[in-house]
């Protein structure tokens, strides 16, 4: 079916309300008549990831946006950009990067963005209505607006997401359509015993499963003796979303679309049961990590999605006032940020060796110190994946409370197997 | 404009995906899928991939036929950078469109770039180009010329 535009679409593409509009809907326009989208969606909201440095050209298409007035239409979040502007850590970007890198985190604010900066939206108060179409970017920030919030938005990328914003429409295809939210595939994990479900690492661990399993298609995950919470929800989702190409998922039972099985699949068969076996865990876990029988660790970094309020909570009761031998990198948003610090516990946790980065992460810029042969420890699934190519170093995979322990001996410590 | 194809052994239809100029170059056929977005490096125009069997080949001047492609949301940003440094492909032949990818020739039209040609093409039909010379017309007629290189 051809495209159809509306009168006031194609007048604000001809340049009815400036060129940085016009640009944007001619963007969308283009992108929905790829993709055999017979119209265009008005929006609710968007989240933008397009602010993370890659290359001058992405800064100067931001600023001529800007040039050309451009304004998002709708409420616009900010994913991560490549610089910590809170001045908690420092990046070795040179002088050119840093540069160009500023000037883009501060057209997309100029656009009318909110600097959020933070690749967990959803915990920084945005938090869609269900069913309502959005256009959200950063594969984590999908895959949970989707799955745990029951919005519907399709995979949005570089200049999509802040186009579909100033747009304030998004191409009619995809997962905004309710028929292609239907599971096809069904991930039974009712031979996983509670007292693992109930472990943090299971999510994440399953999560990367899942993804090698459904690539790109809709699951459902059936059979959960221990109902995942959020930021359970959260780590599968992103580990899932790093692994395979996951946009939505379902859990029986827990995600809002998916009161049972039967709900998820939309009452039809599934094309495909994949029955998780311990030893699939076992292996997936062993995946996770790329370097074994080392000595001694390097750094650990947690916060892929950016951490939440509870998750500073577990952290600082486990590291319980102690001294670490290697820092820390503990990646979170300022909606984060601001709480700690009210309370100087950013503080406290620094003076025992914590490394605080807010806005940014160390997968997506270099923070971490270069060094031969360094190892990683950290227990998010997606860092996991994302740091052996992005830092250069070698990545040993455990649970929080395993990064912990570690950070304070300088040597992987681990409590005992569980997968 | 349209120009005769007739002096070729071979001419084939594709779709075309976002226009362009026509065009004359060697192909690079891709044996495998490949991610822009840490698969392909912006700043050289080589395939940065180590897993990818082609690494380090450039897809720069090239008629880059792609039998897949994953989709890594910032591999339009990438291409966009590779069409600003004058390392992009001189077209590009797609099995299937992906909108992520192809976004980067829209966003490069719009900063007033000359952008190459994208066209959709069922992948069986690659292997014939593998090492040839093709030109390109910008209605989407491919002829094969020359003997393989």
């Amino acid at each position: 079916m051809a495209l159809v535009l509306t009168e006031e679409e194609r007048a604000i593409a001809s340049g009815n309300s400036g060129e940085g509009a016009a640009m944007a809907m001619r963007i969308v326009a283009e992108t929905a008549r790829l993709m055999g989208a017979p119209r265009l969606l008005p929006i609710a909201s968007a989240h933008i990831d397009g602010a993370l440095y890659h290359g001058d050209s992405g800064t100067l298409f931001a600023e001529r946006l800007v040039d050309g007035g451009a304004r998002v239409q709708v409420r616009a979040t900010l994913n991560v950009g490549s610089l910590d502007l809170t001045g908690c850590s420092k990046n070795r970007l040179g002088k050119h990067e840093r540069a160009m890198a500023r000037r883009m985190m501060d057209a997309y604010r100029k656009l009318g963005c909110e600097p959020t900066w933070t690749c967990a939206p959803y915990q920084a108060g945005h938090r869609p209505a269900f069913a309502s179409d959005v256009a959200w970017g950063e594969s984590n920030a999908v895959v949970f607006c989707n799955s745990v919030l029951g919005a519907r938005t399709n995979r949005y990328g570089d200049f999509l997401d802040i186009a579909c914003a100033i747009a304030g429409r998004a191409p009619d295809y995809g997962l905004h359509r309710p028929e292609n939210r239907r599971a096809r595939i069904v991930f039974d994990i009712s031979a996983i015993d509670s007292a693992f479900l109930a472990s943090e690492v299971a999510w994440p661990i399953l999560g990367n499963l899942f993804g090698r399993s459904a690539g790109d298609a809709v699951g459902v995950v059936a059979g959960a003796a221990v109902h995942p919470d959020e930021d359970a929800l959260k780590a599968f989702g992103a580990a899932s979303a790093s692994s395979g190409a996951v946009g939505l998922f379902h859990v029986a039972g827990v995600t809002p679309e998916a009161p049972d099985l039967a709900a998820a699949l939309h009452g039809c068969d599934p094309e495909e049961i994949i029955h998780v076996t311990s030893d699939m865990l076992a292996e997936t876990r062993r995946r996770l990590s790329t370097v074994a029988d080392v000595t001694a660790i390097d750094a650990v970094a947690i916060g892929s999605p950016h951490l939440s309020i509870a998750e500073f909570d577990r952290l600082e009761a486990l590291i319980a006032g102690r001294q670490l031998a290697v820092p820390l990198y503990a990646c979170t948003g300022r909606h984060a940020l601001n709480v700690l610090d009210e309370a100087g516990r950013r503080r406290k946790l620094e003076d025992c060796g914590v490394v605080i980065v807010a806005d940014t992460c160390v997968v997506v810029t270099p923070i971490l110190p270069e060094k031969p042969d360094a190892v990683l420890m950290t227990n998010s699934g997606k860092f996991a994946h994302y740091a052996p190519g992005n830092t250069g170093y070698g990545v040993i995979y455990g649970s929080l409370a395993e990064c912990v322990e570690s950070a304070v001996a300088g040597r992987p410590v681990f409590m005992k197997a569980v997968a | 404009m349209t120009t005769p194809v007739t002096a070729a052994e071979t001419t084939l239809q594709a779709g075309i995906l976002v226009p362009g100029e026509a065009v004359r170059a060697d192909a690079l056929v891709l044996t495998a899928p490949i991610s822009f977005w840490g698969g392909v490096n912006p700043q050289t125009g080589l395939i940065a991939d180590v897993r990818h069997p082609q690494h380090g080949v450039s897809i720069s001047g090239r008629v880059l036929c792609l039998p897949g492609t994953i989709g890594s949301s910032s591999a339009a940003a990438v291409l966009l950078e590779l069409v600003y440094a004058g390392l992009a492909p001189a077209a590009l032949i797609l099995h299937e469109p992906d909108a992520i990818l192809l976004l980067g020739l829209i966003v490069a039209r719009e900063l007033g770039h000359t952008v190459p040609l994208a066209l959709q093409l069922d992948r069986v039909e690659f292997p014939r180009f593998a090492g040839r010379m093709l030109f390109i017309d910008a209605d989407g007629h491919i002829a094969v010329e020359g003997d393989p290189a």
